[in-house]
């Protein structure tokens, strides 16, 4: 089996950027990742990305991803990493489709959607129950729904659901909705939307697509008539398939400033680690770092070995 | 004879855009009915598929939902 120099385990702005960064530095590596843009390509409006000063999304990530293929990038892409661990001096990655050898790795696997964990969720996924707002918002034009959580990515698919569907409501367990400031006032002005705080989604109902959700609002059961369901009460680390690798009670990967992780030869960059915010621009910077951190250690192992 | 490809997406979803462009790539023609926009489209997406998420590929009658890549492939025989 080849050994590649490095292999980056995502494709979100930190995975891409340090693709960027190891291809400048002639590095042998590959891409290996389930998506292209991560969380990113969920986000509806980016107005913080220094140089766009709006850009949607999808719009940002397409720009990464023409940026990564003016280089010559082996990006193996719909492909899911199972496992990570050292081997000997290398490190072995088993995927749901292969297996590969590298001498280090840049961990860049982002977070993904806690789910709502009631009865209904998994029937009615895809058949009104949803994670992403901006991917099957547009399908529920006309209808009422729920936003479920009330921190930035509610607020997010809140905002784009009170342009398209007939009524909004917000399930919000906690006392008030939290958040970016602007985005909250801008949603709680909206003329077709209640917030229902201290309210938390029992079960998902309805025959073959939802029909109505149950919830227990400030302690009285009740029962909203909504079509659509988007799930948006935070993000889960994707951790878990790397061996022997610290993480904090959050399952975010602990990493050092120069992005090294407890195990030499293992780097982490982004919203998969416990960096201080999860914001695009950070998972950049944190994915440039990266990679010059691991064009640093490959460097070093050559010089040693000589 | 060409296969009849549909494609049922939204212009914002990550996965429509990445369906669109395999195929592109693949230089297979195809026609996108954009589901945020056109409710006939929206209503026989939901009929065909039996579900309410994007993307969907109708190829040949054969209903592919979401970027199933090894799904498309073997659908387009490629």
């Amino acid at each position: 089996m080849q050994i590649y120099d490095l292999i980056i385990i995502g494709a979100g702005p930190a995975g891409i950027t340090a693709a960027v960064y190891a291809a400048r530095q002639n590095l042998n590596f590959i891409v290996i990742s389930r998506d292209i843009g991560g969380q990113a390509a969920l986000s509806a409006e980016v107005e913080n990305y220094t140089g766009y000063q709006v850009i949607s999304g999808p719009e940002l990530v397409q720009r990464f991803e023409e940026h990564m293929h003016k280089y010559n990038i082996n990006l193996r892409e719909n492909e899911k990493v199972l496992n990570l661990k050292k081997n000997g001096e290398n490190f072995l990655i088993k995927t749901d489709q292969a297996e590969y050898l590298a001498s280090c790795v840049i961990i860049a696997s982002g977070k993904q959607s806690v789910q709502l964990n009631v009865r209904g969720e998994k029937e009615f996924k895809n058949r009104g129950l949803a994670y992403c707002a901006i991917c099957d918002g547009p399908i529920f034009t006309g209808k009422n729904v729920a936003v479920v959580g009330g921190g930035n990515s509610a607020l997010d698919a809140a905002s784009i659901l009170i342009k398209i569907a007939k009524h909004v409501y917000i399930i919000n367990n906690t006392e008030s909705l939290k958040g970016d400031q602007l985005l909250r006032k801008k949603i709680e002005q909206a003329v077709n939307v209640t917030i229902l705080n201290k309210s938390q989604v029992l079960a998902v109902a309805g025959d073959k697509f939802v029909k109505s959700i149950e919830i227990k609002n400030d302690g009285q059961e009740q029962e909203l008539a909504v079509e659509g369901v988007f799930v948006e009460i935070g993000l889960v680390p994707n951790s878990e398939f790397a061996e022997g690798v610290k993480r904090n009670q959050k399952k975010e990967i602990i990493v050092d400033i120069a992005n090294q992780t407890n195990i030499p030869g293992v780097f982490a960059a982004g919203d998969v680690t416990d960096v201080l915010e999860k914001q695009i621009i950070i998972s950049a910077g944190e994915g440039a770092k990266a990679a010059l951190s691991a064009f640093g250690y490959l460097s070093r192992r050559k010089t040693e070995n000589k | 004879m060409a296969k009849s490809i549909k494609v049922y997406s939204t212009p914002t979803c990550p996965w429509c855009i990445r369906v669109k462009n395999f195929l592109r790539d693949n230089k297979i023609d195809f026609q996108n009915f954009d589901v945020a926009s056109d409710q006939l489209a929206a209503d026989e997406m939901v009929k065909k598929s039996g579900q309410m998420g994007v993307p969907v590929i109708d190829i040949d009658g054969q209903i592919i939902v979401g970027f199933d890549q090894e799904k498309i492939k073997l659908a387009l025989g490629l």
